[in-house]
């Protein structure tokens, strides 16, 4: 009741701000959602719980100091690739709606200002949404996953949280990622661009099938995902060693730092020319994945990576310097050499 | 039969039990409410007053809707497994023996795949579970003419199964960031989501349930004699038969819905019941029936405050519920079974 009261009153002008301001916490306004969901949340906002990994990304990313917990508690060596502010935050679990590993009771407990969710809108997101709003009357926000809304997605939590400014500088290094990756891609002719197969798994026979976020990432950049689908929306596939062979590709990317260092000693994969023409590389993943892990704003510089690794006559400017500069802008932390020679180790 | 204690006398104690735990458990919790508050709050609640802001949250919102489904889970798991052991004649039966829960599993991953509504995806869960053991008496009674329990428990097995392979099919199918995590979960089994509504649209359902099994509990228990014992004394024995496994199936269905699979509870609690107050079916069901309450109660206290995340229930059961069969079984060979 009181809160709609004081928003008639901000709505109409009234210069008593600072006194309400005194007599009601906070000020609320309304925010639409991806979802197209109105949610009230307050002026202020101090304190922000991810519902999952790729959310946990996005806040790290646009308001580190206003995050509650980690969906799962950084590892050692990613630590020092975060803010010392944030690494040794509470492990709080996650949101998945029926079996969540995350108590409600706990979340109170914690006392957001707000919970975020970065990813996927359907029903089943709406309505936990919803629920989870209703019961512990903490304003919920989705906001849309999709890697061609990553700039929208910066903005919109950036001005949610009020910090307006950097999420325009975010989404705007946002954008000028996805440009300068489709100017070089234009100038590739289809037919020249690469096959890429993307190895997942210590023996390398897990995979993306073309349309799944594992492999989004891949055909963003303009090459070819090997592995064709069951369906238009692809997800994980386990492939034989013999399928990998017909499927010939020139590239490989792999997240697992065993099969990469193994893959040229396995004769199942000899006859694969990315194997034979040492086109196998490894993707960085600290502190987040560059392919996918979470498939969040982390996958910007992967997008950089892949153009480097992928074409590496036509992508301008230093690998290097551009990873230092990502980090600084995005991530906050300064890369010195060895950092940033760990971080690339095995990519090429 | 050694020990078995009359039931008029241990009833009273079970309930007494029963309503301990749950206000032990109301308690209790990762956010930390004190004794008096709870009774500070429960009774400013009862006479319309409003408590402070976190406190009416978690405790009428997140923590007794929790313990209530807890109770109702625990009582319907057991009541199921109870009902199941007797008809089948064998200790080793649970709730899912003619594929309910997997059923349930399969209706539940298939709404999450389609990203439905919550609400949905536990009725959906709830009607794959009552469909299983639809198809499973159908199956049965096509090669068998229904009357042999040995088919109807391969038929559920044979069902099971292929139902396993669709969830294992939903798995591969799913998005592994967002659903996988989400049908993972689901499987393990836990009260993590429940809303005050969900204890509210299943506690009917499994009042519907249990009545039956209740009113013919004296019947029911003739059956362990038995098929033809029972015809002799004038039980109709397929109708009944029928009676139980639609009660049984109704109720472990209504609770996988709002809670995924849980094992073990249902195996193990009837033999608890049967250790206290032995053997007979009109005994062991209402004894069963309040211990399974009390169980959940307490295993789920348990999940939501021992570690910093939830520990999943299927999780929790089987590793209790494990030992402690084998001690039960130990302790009492002979009485553990009916």
């Amino acid at each position: 009741m009181s809160m709609t009261v004081s928003r008639r009153l901000f709505m109409a002008g009234v210069t008593l701000a600072a006194l309400a301001l005194l007599a009601v916490p906070a000020f609320a306004r309304t925010v639409t959602d991806s979802a197209g969901r109105t949610v009230e949340v307050p002026d202020t906002i101090a304190r922000v719980f991810a519902a999952g990994p790729p959310a946990s990304t996005l806040l790290y990313v646009v308001a580190p100091e206003k995050m509650t917990g980690w969906v799962r508690a950084p590892r050692e060596a990613e630590k020092p690739y975060l803010q010392p502010a944030v690494r040794d935050l509470p492990e709080l679990g996650r949101l998945t709606g029926r079996g969540d590993t995350l108590n409600l009771e706990r979340l109170v407990a914690a006392k957001p200002d707000i919970i975020i969710d970065f990813g996927t809108i359907n029903d089943t997101y709406r309505s936990l949404a919803d629920r989870v709003q209703a019961q512990t009357g903490i304003p919920y926000l989705l906001i849309d996953g999709r890697f061609e809304n990553t700039a929208s997605a910066l903005r919109l939590l950036a001005d949610v949280l009020g910090v307006k400014d950097r999420g325009e500088v975010l989404a705007g290094a946002a954008e000028a990622i996805f440009k300068q990756v489709d100017t070089v891609v234009a100038a590739v002719p289809t037919d020249k661009r690469p096959r890429v197969y993307l190895a997942r798994g210590p023996e390398g026979l897990e995979s993306g099938s073309r349309g799944s976020i594992n492999t989004e990432i891949i055909e963003r950049v303009g090459a070819v995902n090997v592995v064709e689908g069951l369906r238009e929306k692809g997800g994980l596939v386990n492939v034989s060693a013999e399928q990998v062979i017909a499927f010939a590709p020139d590239t490989v990317i792999t997240l697992d730092r065993s099969f990469f260092e193994g893959v040229a000693g396995k004769p199942a994969w000899a006859p694969v020319p990315a194997v034979t023409n040492k086109r196998v590389f490894l993707a960085p993943g600290l502190p987040f994945g560059f392919i996918d892990s979470p498939p969040s704003v982390n996958r910007l510089i992967g997008l950089t990576w892949l153009l480097h690794t992928l074409y590496p006559d036509k992508a301008p400017g230093d690998l290097k310097a551009q990873v230092r500069d990502f980090y600084k802008l995005f991530y906050q932390v300064d890369l010195d050499d060895s950092a940033l020679a760990r971080l690339l180790d095995g990519a090429g | 039969m050694r020990n078995a204690a009359a039931l008029p006398a241990v009833l009273p104690i079970l309930v007494a039990v029963l309503l301990g735990v749950a206000i032990i458990a109301s308690g209790i919790g990762p956010y930390r409410i004190p004794p008096q508050d709870v009774v500070a709050a429960l009774a400013r609640r009862l006479v319309g007053a409003a408590n402070p802001a976190p406190i009416d949250t978690v405790l009428f919102q997140i923590r007794l809707p929790r313990v209530l489904a807890a109770a109702l889970v625990g009582a319907a798991l057991a009541a199921a497994g109870a009902a199941y052991q007797s008809l089948f004649r064998n200790p080793l039966v649970s709730p899912d023996i003619l594929g309910v829960s997997t059923g349930a599993g399969l209706g539940a991953v298939v709404g999450i795949l389609l990203g439905l509504p919550v609400a949905a995806i536990q009725f959906l869960g709830f009607g794959g579970g009552l469909a299983t053991v639809f198809i499973v008496a159908a199956l049965a009674k096509a090669l068998r003419g229904g009357g042999d329990i040995l088919v109807l428990v391969l038929a559920g097995i044979v069902v099971g199964a292929l139902a396993g392979a669709a969830i294992s099919l939903v798995k591969v199918l799913a998005d592994p960031y967002e659903q996988l995590p989400a049908i993972t979960f689901w499987l393990l089994g836990s009260l993590a989501g429940v809303k005050p509504g969900d204890v509210a649209a299943t506690l009917p359902v499994v009042v519907i349930g249990i009545a039956p099994l209740l009113l013919l509990r004296w019947r029911i228990g003739v059956l362990s004699l038995g098929d033809d014992e029972a015809r002799a004394l004038g039980v109709e024995v397929s109708r009944l038969r029928a009676i139980v496994i639609l009660a049984a199936t109704l109720i472990t269905a209504s609770v996988v819905a709002i809670s995924g699979v849980i094992g073990w509870v249902g195996l193990m609690v009837p033999h608890m019941a049967r250790l206290l107050v032995g053997p007979r079916f009109d005994r062991m069901l209402p004894a069963s029936i309040l211990i399974g309450a009390a169980f959940m109660v307490a295993v789920d206290t348990l999940a939501r405050s021992g570690a910093r995340i939830e520990i999943p229930l299927g999780v929790l059961t089987a590793v209790i519920g494990g030992p402690l069969f084998v001690w039960l079984l130990a302790r009492g060979r002979r009485s553990a079974l009916p």
